[in-house]
């Protein structure tokens, strides 16, 4: 069996040999794929890397602090705006994409501050209202959003022997596998238990010497530094921009991600970022019956496993490591 | 002078379809503690079949009477297939949400295939182009006939939910499920009724707003939204409150068009929203929550 004998061990990522053997063919498999899969598939699953970062933005708000943001699509637009902006003034990208990320984390910070009065659906609202407020102040105010026509932003250019498709996908990743990395140490440290205090009962959280003002604000910045960055790569991977693409709907999505991914959990974020854009993709020959199919997945998902498909996987995990006994 | 009214005459009549949506997510949000994200969707989709009807020379009246069956016919219906399901496995707030978020895209899936994307008009026997003048003010006969619409089903809700049993019911079953049962009230039926007539209502909002924009697949979206919000600015657990919020965001919303700036006039309706749930978090007419540790 599987026993535990010190703290540290608990936190440490891989434990068993298994699981390092299983996480290094996942990674094999992640370097490889764009040498041998098709190059739509490969912008699929850059689409899917990019996307994975947002949603654990949003799951480290709604799953770990259980703050409810509408919003989000207000923060991707933001960091896809700000990075459109300082890639055509001639910032290199790293340097944008923090830029943008910096900038919606301002945004966050903002909209964090009703969060100290408002609860569930009343926050609900307000961020909602932040999110309209985004969508028609780009709409409406030209120098921000480029114009009719929206903002064309510089491709980036591809990295020493790799197409283009590739070496988006390659920084995708490795974004992705930092974004990952930096969620764990978060939520394993004392910032990432104050979230969940915060969460689970908050005023218990306050008595106990968790600064409320400051752990919320703090999820807020964090979640829409994810999203700003999500939106900057988005902006990247698109290479052409406009206000439309960030409506309500759009932070909709996010949110469902989160939740048919597993809320509170690391891996279900990317689950669900891969089920909300493969569902749509699988099902492309009805074009029409899209969202009826990706409404009754959801439908089904939730009634037969309310705690999203991370949920099943670890049901399945402790299926295979106490067989045959149960 | 006359300016200023006749903008605020614009504001309550947008203000009285908010009302008719704003009472549906109140109503389903106090018994069953569920915000229904397919609540503008459901209307969308009893819109169409009156359109349906009417275009096959149903009468007007009898086009509405079963368009508003069929909306209350599928709130009913997810409430018993779903949402029962759902709760009996402890579902929380979040799910609840996605839950009526799936029925929406499931709900515009439909509308899309079955009557496609192009804007259509219903026609209805109320002119938008026929006005009254009453003193310096114009008003439309379609705004009259929104405005009487507002107050009627606010007036049919309030009776039914004051004055009859089944109102009683109601009132017993948001306050306490558990006492409820015990004291043999059929609470799931009860809940049932609430989520049928909370449809219905969404669907009058849908009907009148109908002539005034064109019938497209989305064109609740924004008034189902500006419902909700109005919902969340009287407090969430009162009907009254949804009234007075509504008027509230559209005379708002129609008086910042006219005065200051017509393209930013959904986001100042949110930000009021936001200023007035910063002074009062429970709305202005909601009971204050009190939490235990």
């Amino acid at each position: 069996m599987d026993l535990v004998d010190s703290y540290r061990e608990d936190l440490r990522f891989a434990r068993r040999p298994i699981t390092r053997a299983l996480l290094g063919l996942v990674l094999a498999a992640v370097v490889a794929f764009p040498w041998v899969a098709p190059a739509y598939a490969v912008f699929i699953a850059t689409l899917i890397a990019l996307y994975s970062i947002g949603v654990m933005g949003q799951n480290l708000l709604i799953g770990y602090t259980g703050q409810i943001s509408f919003g989000q699509a207000g923060f991707l637009a933001i960091g896809a705006f700000t990075f459109g902006h300082l890639r055509i003034w001639g910032m290199p990208f790293l340097v944008a994409l923090a830029g943008a990320g910096a900038a919606a984390a301002l945004a966050g910070l903002l909209v964090g501050f009703p969060s100290l009065r408002l609860k569930g659906p009343y926050l609900s609202i307000a961020t909602l209202g932040f999110g309209v407020a985004v969508y028609q102040a780009f709409v409406n105010w030209e120098v921000l959003s480029g114009g009719r026509s929206g903002l064309a932003i510089p491709k980036l250019k591809a990295l020493p022997g790799l197409s283009v498709t590739q070496s988006v996908y390659y920084v995708d990743v490795v974004l992705l596998a930092l974004f990952t990395l930096a969620t764990y140490n978060i939520i394993s440290s004392y910032v990432g238990r104050a979230f969940i205090a915060i969460r689970d009962a908050e005023i218990a959280a306050e008595v106990n010497g968790v600064n409320l003002m400051r752990y919320k604000l703090l999820a807020f910045a964090l979640s829409s530094f994810y999203t700003g960055v999500h939106g900057a790569l988005y902006a990247q991977i698109l290479g052409h921009i406009e206000p439309q693409s960030f409506n309500v709907l759009e932070s909709l999505t996010l949110f469902v991600a989160v939740v048919i991914g597993g809320i509170a959990s690391v891996e279900g974020s990317i689950l669900g970022a891969a089920f909300v854009l493969l569902v749509p993709k699988v099902f492309a020959d009805f074009r029409e019956m899209v969202p009826v199919v990706y409404g009754v997945t959801i439908l089904l998902v939730l009634i037969f496993e309310p705690l999203g498909l991370y949920g099943r996987w670890l049901k399945t995990r402790l299926y295979f490591q106490l067989w045959p006994f149960r | 002078m006359d300016r200023f009214l006749q903008y605020a005459l614009t504001g309550v009549s947008a203000g009285s379809l908010y009302a008719l949506v704003a009472l549906g997510v109140v109503l389903i949000y106090r018994s069953t503690r569920v915000l229904n994200f397919a609540h503008g969707d459901i209307a969308t989709l009893a819109t169409f079949v009156s359109f349906s009807l009417l275009s096959r020379r149903y009468s007007f009246v009898a086009a509405v009477v079963l368009s508003l069956a069929v909306g209350a016919a599928i709130g009913i219906a997810f409430y018993f297939i779903v949402l029962v399901r759902a709760q009996r496995q402890g579902a929380n707030l979040l799910g609840m949400v996605i839950l009526t978020l799936g029925l929406a895209l499931i709900i515009q899936g439909v509308v899309v295939y079955t009557w496609g994307a192009e804007p259509v008009s219903l026609p209805f026997p109320i002119s938008d182009s026929k006005t009254y003048r009453l003193g310096g003010v114009v008003v439309s006969q379609l705004a009259l006939a929104t405005i009487a619409a507002g107050v009627a089903g606010s007036l049919c809700l309030y009776l039914l939910v004051q004055r009859t049993r089944v109102g009683l019911a109601m009132r017993a079953t948001s306050e306490n499920v558990m006492a409820a049962q015990t004291l043999g009230i059929p609470t799931r039926l009860v809940l049932g009724v609430a989520w049928g007539m909370a449809s219905a209502l969404g669907v009058v909002a849908g009907i009148f707003l109908a002539p005034a924009l064109l019938l497209d697949p989305f064109f609740m979206l924004d008034p189902f939204l500006k419902g909700f919000a109005a919902a969340v600015l009287g407090g969430l657990n009162s009907l009254p409150g949804a009234v007075v919020g509504a008027l509230i965001l559209g005379v708002a919303e129609s008086l910042t068009g006219a005065y200051l700036t017509i393209q930013f006039k959904n986001t100042l309706a949110f930000v009021i929203i936001i200023v007035v749930l910063l002074v009062r978090p429970e709305g202005l007419l909601g009971r204050e929550f009190k939490e235990r540790v």
